[in-house]
């Protein structure tokens, strides 16, 4: 039987800071930051949001959407960079907030920004096994960048949830593959707050050896090509890297334009891929063909390659990704500061 | 062991999906939970209900002093919301400015922190509401 999306869900923090406002602060140019890094603004979760309450909502959204009974859930897998808990699972508070509990197996995933599509794979292997009727992979983050570093511009807050199943399809999974090596282009050691990079070494060697390679392979071993798909979507760490591979790969602007939302929302690290191929999903029609490709650093790439259902068409998400993108407030650098916990002497016990 | 851990381990039902009661009897509903019907008392049945997490308004204040883990949230909107189902519960409005919050003004549970024992306790969860769009 086929294996595919059964309903999912989005989820983006209201508060919203403009690129522009951060290279003011540090005495960047902010037009050649803007176009450098091709963003225009990012997410950013208020006191209160965490990865935690970002998967919550997703999740809850995705219920909606897909209509299955949460008791019906044998499998939750949260992928994140920021776990509220360094111990305690994330996935048993997504649980209990959905009412999935008790009978189900849960487990918290970290590979940086592609453990959300890792999240995917785990539950589609353990629905075709047999052995789960329905599994929800979420991607969910509140990312940190250095305060003046090149990632503040972009490390943004945001998630989303997939059901995963084989009945009532409103896209298939038509395969899966992929691509990991050893690469030390970005991390995080242990109690550190924020992590670091690799600079340039994060482009090449890294991002698009790694979403070039796993891309190709899966469209080779399908006997696809570029033209064959209405759409595409690739890893979003800043604006301007999805566009080179999709050059790379031979996709024209047109088939990942509608899935490209880092300019306005960041790169919501976990969601990246995921909150991409969402919004994709929120248009799509029967019969179109889907690319998605994953990055996270360390390194790996998922790709997935999905036909969406003419059910996507009957049953459209009653709360479209767009809603979040549109419901926004600025907010200044201190605001931001304050919000994300980087003024000192503030404890703001997260 | 952590002051209101159990407690909380409790009361993680309602304050995470809004799980009240209702008599079968009378159809009373009750939030925060009741075990006995007021008013149907030995002849009430009494059953857990979930609410819809929707409604309005009903008073609000603005916060401005906040007590121990809110100061950092100040100023922030605290409501009486009178939910769909009929009782009122008292809440955190988040995601807006005290003056853009009237009486009537539609609102829907959300997910959200509501306090964390220091930077190393554990974090209580729990329904906050928002305006609805
Ligand atoms: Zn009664």
């Amino acid at each position: 039987m086929a294996v595919g999306i059964v309903g999912y869900g989005t989820y983006l923090p209201k508060y919203r800071i403009k690129a522009e406002e951060i290279a003011r602060v540090w005495g960047k140019d902010p037009e050649a930051m803007k176009k450098g890094l091709g963003i225009y603004e990012k997410t950013v979760p208020n006191l209160d949001e965490d990865a935690a309450t970002i998967a919550v909502e997703a999740a809850r959204s995705a219920l909606r959407h897909s209509g299955i009974k949460p008791a019906d859930i044998g499998a939750i897998y949260v992928g994140s960079e920021s776990h509220p808990y360094a111990v305690k699972p994330t996935a048993t508070i997504v649980g209990a907030a959905i009412e999935a509990t008790p009978e189900l197996t849960a487990a918290d995933l970290e590979f940086a920004c592609k453990a959300g599509t890792a999240a995917i794979q785990c539950c589609m292997g353990l629905v075709e096994a047999g052995r789960i009727k329905y599994g929800l992979a979420i991607g969910s983050d509140t990312s940190q960048g250095m305060p003046g570093d090149v990632l503040e511009y972009t490390a943004s807050a945001g998630g989303a949830a997939f059901i995963i199943g084989e009945r009532n399809l409103i896209a298939q999974i038509k395969d899966t593959y992929s691509f990991t090596t050893d690469t030390p282009d970005f991390w995080r050691r242990e109690g550190q707050e924020f992590p670091r990079h690799g600079a340039r070494f994060t482009g090449e060697p890294a991002y698009f050896k790694h979403v070039i390679n796993c891309s190709n392979k899966i469209m080779e071993r399908n006997e696809l090509k570029p033209k064959d798909f209405q759409y595409a979507v690739f890893h979003q760490p800043n604006g301007r890297f999805p566009v080179k591979a999709a050059k790379l790969l031979g996709f024209d602007q047109e088939q990942i334009k509608l899935g490209l939302l880092t300019p306005w929302i960041g790169n919501t690290y976990s969601g990246s891929t995921p909150l991409g191929l969402a919004r994709i999903l929120d248009e799509a029609k029967g019969g179109d063909l889907i690319l998605a490709t994953s990055y996270g650093s360390g390194a790996g790439s998922d790709s997935f390659i999905i036909e969406v259902t003419k059910e996507n068409e009957r049953r459209r998400n009653p709360t479209p990704l767009q809603c979040f993108i549109d419901r926004k407030e600025y907010v200044d650098y201190a605001i931001y500061a304050k919000l994300k916990g980087k003024i000192k002497g503030v404890v703001l016990e997260k | 062991m952590t002051k209101g851990l159990a407690t909380h381990w409790r009361l993680m039902p309602q304050r995470y999906n809004l799980i009240g009661t209702h008599c079968k009897n009378c159809k009373s509903k009750f939030f925060p939970q009741r075990k006995i019907c007021p008013k149907c008392r030995r002849t009430g049945s009494i059953e857990e209900f979930k609410f819809s997490g929707k409604g309005e308004i009903y008073s609000y204040t603005t916060v401005c002093a906040p007590p121990q883990g809110f100061e950092y949230q100040a100023p922030y909107v605290l409501a009486i919301v009178k939910m769909k189902e009929g009782p009122f519960i008292t809440a955190q409005i988040v995601d807006c400015k005290p003056e853009e919050i009237e009486i009537g003004k539609k609102v829907e549970t959300v997910f959200r922190k509501v306090i964390a024992d220091g930077s190393s306790g554990i974090i209580r969860y729990g329904y906050k509401f928002k305006l609805r769009d």
